[in-house]
């Protein structure tokens, strides 16, 4: 039997390969995905260990403001320096200024990273991080040594195309001059190899000190290092001791963990996105293994009865097809392991043009990642090829005798009365979501879905019939003969269609529930601006990041406005009564003008802040179980915990945050002031454009700095969800990809088994291009239905999750355009799927294809 | 393409002819000559049958005539065209207007019903077929209350008779026919060899049908026998017996030449 399957596998040497390609596209992107997230976490390990040292002396608190984008007004002298270096535990200590609220500008102006990684600014002096080596190594020129001098990381240098010698541009968040001008001396990068996207900028420390602490003789944080035989716990207990006031020291191993925390939380959502679409690319390539095995199975039927005939028995028979796909399963995911590993290149390079730079050496396979890869390409191919062994098994030993060779395939009936019953359990489950069952909603809405998609894809040879006949009187009419065989031809086994299209379905589905959503999120966020953004104007960055205040300053000077509102966002804690951590939150600091521009709803108290005053919003109020009078303490980065009496409590609104003080507070916890945002009113009778350009004019040395106005703001806001929105369509295009394989295969599978019917047509007339034509169109005929259903089942999910979220989309909104495209994208992957098949029939020689049996 | 209507053609004209025909597969010593120079005129008006033992190459002379194959050397002509320097394009216009097929078995298109695979020539070349004549083939071949049948639906003998009402439907100049009862019962090969007859006496059709059976190829006009690719004899107006005879004293050959 074992030789049999050989033969069988090398007889049929085209088919496998297209079938194997279906696991070996689906391990390689779980495979892709899974190296790449590895390797984007020990990117950020091995940057957070080869940049920390021993201990570093640092304002007391959990909040850091330099992590978060807030400077703080506390210091440390050279004196404490001083001090610090005289302990015997203390090898070295090296004072460093860490600058926030700069941009590098590029040769062309064009701002240098700045698309999430943030800009490091600080003094350039040698330290050693915790494994004794230096923390930035020279790539090229050499270091800062006095003011004008600036190196910058590799990366960088390169993007903003800058050479050494070059004058660099630097945008800086307070002095007499924004824009200073530096000689790039030298290009450096963090020993663990690279920045991970952030743009460093490494200064003299007198400079440093000038820009950021305006000119004060001091710094922000003083690095450790242990000496000889002093492990770091030591080395931060004795630095505590004569660390300034509002200053502690923490372990090296402390920071990283921190920011292993941190940066965790974001690739950790990172990975199961990816691996999210690694699932769905899987269950897509299990359809089209399952449909291959079905029709090598079917057109088997001979040499399986013959087999039975001599004596095999049933479970000998199932047995030569699961080794088969067992076979398949090995070659496709060794294949698939290696086209992930050069998958996770690209996504990297992908990546790296978001401004996240991962280094080749950290994407290799681990072996968890091969054993992954091996275990879900066998048993999904073992699962996916039971059911047609199953069948192969069934054929009763005189088919061997008989002319009429179709496997018996059972009725519909007892598929339709399954289906139904999953139809509508995955209806109860969803049912259930909306009507509030405990738990997440949208979690027994995704199960219903999951269902839905499941029965659909089962249902799919019943529920594709009315669009297979539509499409069979379409194409009769419009391609005549060939278009009314190509519509014969798809409805003549409504399960392989059915199953090929299944893999497009679920693919579309996917891509439909999605755009619902983010069309929705567009309508609703339109609303909302519409509604809540009161101002004429809105001055921010495109990131959201904090921006010198002296734009604000100037803006307020310009004539034709009414007012000008300026907020300020810093992160803060606050202590919540009965619970262990507090809660890590943000705050937006705003002036009274805030009040004239926006129209809070109050739900209680006043609309107004001042003094050691918050106003919370409905939800962080219920967190905190504070009502109006009580007083909450709010810790702030720097280290200072200030307790604020609620003033008021607020319905939420996107203008401001949970938590809003007045500028007094922030001012108080040593926050340096800088804007995150400006509203602006137009005064009455004021020409609106001339006012818009002054704005401009203000922020032209900061050119993505800009300036909004409602239209343009909601071009911002739509223009992140469509970004967002074409990652997911780029990501599940691989999806479709592998789905129009499956077509590719079904077809050329089919085109084979109907070799005499394709010469008896040629006999009788039919020329090689209607012949084309006729393969083609049962292929658009396939991705038709599949799009079909794909997209109806879509927009049902996408429509019940919307209604499951309706307290943040308010709005739906169907986007009848996409879909459109969806479709006829989908007919052209028709078109393009059958190139190949068409293609070798209508290569066939009429006599040979007749004398085939 | 002038269209003829069958009626029109002159009998004793040539329909289809082979001048000196050669096919060869295989090279060297392998090299299979399946057609030895066979020179022949097909009569219009006439039914003919080719027998000769088993590969002596009447398959093979049929389709190249019929515009299937390409001969190795030679000439094959149909309805005055030569085939020699048509495009596959024009070949398959040639099949589809002015050659009509049956095969062995296998003869019509599964998803179609009868009727729809009787009128498929004329559908692919975007004609519209002569209601008249349909209804003339159709009442001829006794086919009319299966016209909606899908061929699963069908006997043997029934498939055969729908193949070659297609392959009359469209006037074609001359119908090749190889072993069309080759699989059929001895009653159903009488309607299938009656309609055949029929065809010729009453349309004026040009019947060409390669057979293994005497009493098939007593119901034509006239029979070549072929030899290791060469036409070796030929009868008129065959009965029963003289076949028998022939085809004996063929065989006898070749058992001879096999032997020796
Ligand atoms: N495609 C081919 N390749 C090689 N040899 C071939 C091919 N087709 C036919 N032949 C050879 O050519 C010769 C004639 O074949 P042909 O099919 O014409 O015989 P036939 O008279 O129709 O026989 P039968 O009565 O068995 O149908 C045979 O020897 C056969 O083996
Ligand atoms: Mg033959």
């Amino acid at each position: 039997m074992l030789r049999l399957t050989w033969r069988n596998l090398l007889a049929r040497k085209v088919r496998l390969l297209m079938s194997t390609l279906a696991i070996v596209l689906g391990i390689g992107f779980l495979a892709g995905v899974m190296t790449f997230s590895s390797g984007l976490n020990k990117t950020f390990d091995n940057i957070l260990e080869g940049s920390t040292s021993d201990a570093v002396v640092r304002p007391a608190g959990d909040l850091q403001g330099a992590n978060a984008g807030v400077s703080t007004s506390q210091v440390v002298t050279p004196a404490d320096v001083d001090e610090l270096a005289a302990l015997p535990q203390v090898k070295e200590a090296v004072g460093s200024i860490d600058g926030v609220g700069s941009f590098l500008l590029g040769k062309d102006d064009k701002l240098v990273g700045g698309q999430g990684a943030p800009t490091l600014a600080f003094n350039y002096a040698p330290s050693e991080n915790i494994a004794g080596e230096q923390i930035l190594e020279l790539s090229a020129g050499r270091w800062p040594e006095k003011p004008g001098e600036v190196v910058l990381d590799t990366s960088s240098a390169e993007r903003g195309s800058y050479g050494l010698g070059d004058t660099v541009s630097l945008i800086v968040p307070s002095g007499k001059d924004p824009e200073r001008k530096f000689t790039l001396v030298g290009t450096a990068d963090f020993n663990g190899g690279g920045t991970a996207g952030a743009t460093l900028v490494l200064l003299d420390t007198a400079e440093a000190q000038d820009i950021f602490l305006d000119g004060q003789d001091a710094f922000t944080t003083v690095s450790l290092t242990a000496a000889d035989g002093v492990s770091q716990q030591q080395l931060a207990d004795a630095a505590k001791t004569v660390a300034p006031k509002g200053f502690t020291a923490v372990t090296g191993d402390e920071v990283v963990k921190e920011s292993q925390q941190q940066i965790g939380q974001f690739l950790d959502v990172i990975s199961y996105f990816l691996v999210a679409f690694a699932v769905i690319a899987i269950v897509v390539g299990a359809f089209i293994i399952f449909n291959t095995f079905s029709i090598l199975v079917s057109q088997r039927v001979r040499e399986s009865a013959l087999l039975r005939a001599l004596g095999a028995s049933k479970r000998q028979v199932t047995r030569s097809v699961l080794v088969e796909a067992f076979l398949m399963a090995i070659v496709g995911s060794t294949l698939g392991l290696l086209l992930g590993l050069g998958l996770s290149r690209a996504l990297a390079g992908l990546f790296r043009t978001f401004g996240l730079d991962i280094a080749g050496e950290v994407l290799t396979l681990t072996p968890f990642t091969i054993v992954a890869g091996y275990v879900v390409g066998i048993v999904v191919t073992m699962l996916a090829a039971y059911v047609p062994a199953r069948r192969a098994a069934k054929v009763p030993p005189v088919a061997a005798m008989r002319d009429d060779l179709v496997v018996q395939e059972k009725g519909m009936t007892r598929r339709l009365v399954l289906g139904s019953i999953a139809m509508v359990i995955g209806t109860a489950l969803a049912a259930a979501g909306l009507a509030g069952a405990p738990g997440t909603d949208a979690i027994w809405i995704g199960a219903g879905a999951v269902i839905w998609v499941v029965t659909t894809a089962v249902l799919a040879p019943v529920l594709g019939h009315p669009v297979l006949v539509a499409c069979r009187s379409v194409f009769g009419r419009l391609f005549r003969t060939p278009g009314r065989l190509a519509g014969e031809n798809a409805l003549r086994n409504p399960r392989r269609t059915g199953a090929t299209a299944s893999a497009l379905m679920i693919g579309l589905a996917v891509v439909s529930a999605v755009g619902v959503l983010a069309s929705s999120l567009g309508a609703t966020q339109d609303k909302i601006v519409d509604k809540e953004f009161t101002a004429d104007f809105l001055v921010q960055m495109p990131t959201f990041q904090g921006f010198p205040a002296r734009y604000g300053n100037e803006m307020e000077k310009i004539n034709g406005i009414a007012e000008v509102s300026r907020q300020q966002g810093s992160p803060v804690s606050v202590e919540v009564p009965g619970r262990a951590k507090p809660d890590q939150s943000f705050a937006a600091a705003v002036d009274p003008a805030f009040f004239k521009v926006y129209d809070l709803k109050m739900l209680d108290g006043r609309a107004s802040v001042t003094g050691d005053q918050v106003l919370l919003s409905k939800s962080r109020a219920s967190d905190y179980e504070a009502g109006v009078g009580d007083t909450i303490e709010v810790a702030f980065p720097g280290g200072r915990t200030i307790p604020l009496e609620v003033s008021g409590i607020f319905e939420p609104t996107p203008t401001t945050s949970g938590i809003t003080v007045p500028f007094s507070v922030f001012a108080e916890a040593g926050i340096k002031r800088s804007d995150s945002s400006i509203s602006i009113t137009l005064a009455d009778g004021a020409d609106r454009n001339a006012v818009k350009s002054d704005l401009e004019y203000t922020v032209k040395d900061l050119p993505i700095l800009s300036v909004q106005d409602k239209e343009e703001f909601k071009d911002l806001i739509s223009g992140q969800v469509n970004q967002l929105l074409y990652v997911i369509y780029g990501l599940l295009a691989l999806a479709v990809v592998i789905a129009v394989i499956g077509i590719v295969n079904t077809l050329g599978l089919s085109v084979l088994e109907r070799t005499r019917e394709i010469g008896l047509l040629r006999a009788v007339g039919l020329s090689r291009r209607k012949l084309r034509w006729m393969i083609t169109l049962e292929s658009v005929a396939i991705a038709v239905l599949g799009a079909v259903l794909g997209m109806a089942l879509g927009l049902v999910i996408g429509v019940v999750l919307r209604e499951s979220l309706k307290d943040d989309l308010t709005e739906l909104s169907l986007p009848l355009g996409s879909l459109v495209a969806f479709l006829v994208v989908a007919v052209l992957f028709g078109v393009l799927a059958a190139v190949v098949p068409a293609i070798r029939a209508s290569r066939m020689k009429v006599l040979q294809a007749i004398a085939t049996d | 393409m002038t269209e003829r209507p069958t009626g029109e053609t002159a009998p004793g004209g040539v329909a289809a002819s082979a001048i000196d025909l050669t096919k060869t597969y295989g090279k060297g010593e392998a090299e299979v000559r399946a057609l030895d120079g066979v020179t022949v005129d097909l009569m219009t008006g006439e039914f003919t049958a080719v027998m000769g033992p088993s590969g002596s190459g009447k398959s093979t002379l049929m389709h190249c005539l019929a515009a299937l194959d390409t001969p190795t050397s030679g000439e094959a002509v149909v309805d005055g065209t030569s085939l020699g320097r048509l495009k596959d394009k024009d070949l398959t216009t040639l099949r589809r207007e002015r050659v009509g097929f049956v095969f062995q078995s296998f003869n019509l298109v599964p998803t179609l019903s009868a009727e729809e695979n009787i009128l498929l020539p004329l559908s692919l070349a975007n004609r519209k077929p002569d209601r008249e004549w349909f209804d003339q083939v159709v009442t001829a071949v006794g086919l009319r209350d299966r016209l909606g049948h899908r061929p699963s639906e069908m006997s043997g003998g029934q498939q055969q008779r729908v193949a070659c009402a297609r392959a009359l439907v469209s006037k074609p100049s001359i119908v090749f026919a190889d072993e069309p009862t080759g699989n059929l019962d001895s009653t159903s090969s009488a309607e299938v060899l009656g309609f055949l007859r029929r065809s010729v006496d009453e349309f004026g059709q040009t019947v060409v049908m390669v057979t293994h059976d005497p009493v098939a190829a007593s119901y034509t006009d006239r029979v070549l026998f072929l030899a290791d690719g060469r036409i070796v004899d030929e009868l008129r107006s065959p009965d029963r017996d003289q076949i028998l005879d022939k085809m004996a004293r063929l065989q006898d050959a070749a058992a001879a030449k096999a032997a020796g």
